[in-house]
């Protein structure tokens, strides 16, 4: 599979793929369990899950990594099986997309603070991603992204274990914002102005943002973005703000909400369009549809 | 500027070792240990909160402002118990069965602490019967859950479900919060009260309190 930029430079919008923890619920992980976990007791779920999203018209395909580094492990007693899952998890997803999508090793918060506000230290952090890291690229990862992040502190880390375990592998890296009365700002206080500039001084070659906003805001992030980066930007919205049903719970926006909101996500300047909590593959085929319909590729991608 | 105030704004700026050297000083003036808690540091968190729910400040600021309370309150605590000062009142909190995200119900905490109130904090993935077992054995009127994920957040309907099996949820009000839920959302779990930011459950802490 060629890189990423190869890839942007023959088409401007990409298709990600949509939600993994929701997905892995539905398909037997269970509450309170390790969902990376899985990708060694389940490996076919997450192949089943790629290749549904592969289907679906996804260009680029996220590991089941999310919570895959050592500090986030730990909570589980997994911290000593670093390697070993995010390397399993690269098999699954390599098995059901390789080839045909890109595989973008997932690297999410370690769910724990730097000091000063918080315990750990800036280098045990660092190691930490240069394990998780280190073994997605290993097992054949084709890009890092670095997700829902909110300290650009740790960001920033997680992007400098990148660029010394994986020196060859484009770096995404991708933070969550809050709307408040001056912009979009995350809950660690950092406005998006200050995230694209940190997180391309760190080596991003692909910003963006992921998760905690539906659709619409999202558009707004980024056009925010736009004002501040050329780099290509990634977008991937929660499908709204979660509603319990008796005892289901059901995400608001639909594929088709999501699919008429496409055009102004292009317009905005997104370059990469997936999807995070609540979307599935039908959002994702609704994505493609509108992507190659706003490119006037009706088509193009034999999904 | 007057001792007092001294702290409440060194608090503010998150300087622990000053809240700490004032505190200590408050202490040798002999100022009484309630003025010091009520006028010093709870007043300086009181600031940080409001400015919170403002958003003129965000996490990192409340989380230094946290720290020098505690090095305040580690001075104070001995005198405090010594003149029988007793807290507002008492809330039990945790994050619910199956989630391990504590950043959200922390803020919580930090702000009722500022606020005054005992919190006596479970930690993350606490049972139903945990929650409510140290609520009565505790004497807490309150229990604030918190919930990042979609799939943890029904957990919260086994707690006020077991409070209401058990005939407490007259005498035990619940408090829910996190990233997925809704006032609509809360109301479906059974809670009697939905957050939708750590300043808000303070509020509503101290309506229940009062």
């Amino acid at each position: 599979m060629s890189s990423i930029h190869a890839l942007l430079a023959e088409r401007p919008v990409l298709v990600g793929d949509g939600a993994m923890g929701s997905m892995l619920m539905k398909r037997g992980l269970q509450k309170g369990s390790c969902p990376e976990l899985m990708n060694r007791t389940h490996p076919e779920v997450l192949e089943r899950i790629a290749a549904e999203y592969l289907a679906a018209g996804a260009d680029i395909i996220e590991t089941n990594t999310f919570g895959g580094s050592p500090l986030k492990l730990a909570g589980y007693g997994l911290d000593s099986e670093t390697e070993q899952l995010n390397g399993e998890a690269v098999v699954c997803a390599r098995r059901a997309g390789g080839g045909r999508a890109l595989i973008a090793g997932s690297c999410g918060p370690t769910g724990h603070m730097l000091i000063p506000y918080g315990t750990v230290e800036p280098e045990t952090m660092l190691h930490g991603f240069r394990r998780q890291i280190g073994a997605l690229a290993e097992a054949g990862a084709d890009l890092i992204c670095i997700e829902t992040m909110t300290d650009i502190k740790e960001a920033c880390l997680a992007l400098q274990a990148a660029a010394e375990t994986a020196p060859g592998l484009p770096r995404i890296a991708t933070m969550t914002f809050d709307k408040t009365a001056s912009g979009y700002v995350t809950i660690m206080g950092v406005p998006v102005a200050r995230a694209a500039e940190r997180l391309t001084a760190s080596g991003a070659d692909v910003l963006g943002s992921n998760c905690g906003n539906g659709i619409d805001a999202m558009i707004e992030i980024a056009t925010a973005f736009r004002e501040h980066t050329s780099l290509p930007l990634l977008i991937q919205a929660n499908a709204g703000k979660p509603e319990l049903r008796g005892t289901e719970v059901v995400y608001p926006e639909s594929p088709d909400y999501f699919a008429q909101r496409v055009p102004q996500l292009i317009a905005a300047g997104a370059s990469i369009i997936g999807g995070c909590c609540g979307t599935t593959p039908e959002h994702i085929t609704a994505i493609r549809a509108a992507v190659d319909r706003a490119l006037g590729r009706k088509g193009a991608h034999p999904a | 500027m007057e001792l007092l105030d001294r702290i409440s704004a060194a608090l503010q700026q998150g300087n622990d070792a000053a809240v700490l050297q004032y505190t200590g000083n408050a202490i040798e003036a002999g100022i009484p240990a309630s003025d010091i808690l009520n006028r010093g540091l709870i007043a300086g968190m009181d600031v940080i909160g409001l400015k919170f729910k403002n958003q003129e400040i965000f996490l990192p600021d409340v989380l230094l402002a946290a720290r020098a309370m505690n090095a305040g309150m580690g001075e104070l605590k001995p005198l405090l118990m010594k003149a029988g000062v007793k807290a507002k009142g008492k809330v039990v909190l945790g994050t619910v069965a199956g989630d391990l995200h504590d950043i959200g119900k922390n803020l919580v905490g930090i702000m009722l602490k500022g606020a005054g109130y005992e919190v006596i904090d479970l930690g993350t993935d606490v049972p139903a019967e945990r929650f409510i077992d140290t609520a009565v054995t505790e004497d807490a009127p309150v229990i604030g859950m918190s919930a990042l994920l979609t799939t943890t957040m029904p957990s919260m309907r086994d707690v006020t479900a077991l409070l209401a099996g058990r005939g407490l949820n007259t005498r035990i009000k619940t408090v829910v919060g996190g990233a997925p839920l809704s006032a609509r959302t809360a109301a479906e779990l059974g809670a009697d009260y939905y957050a939708g930011d750590a300043a808000t459950a303070v509020d509503i802490v101290n309506t229940i309190l009062s």
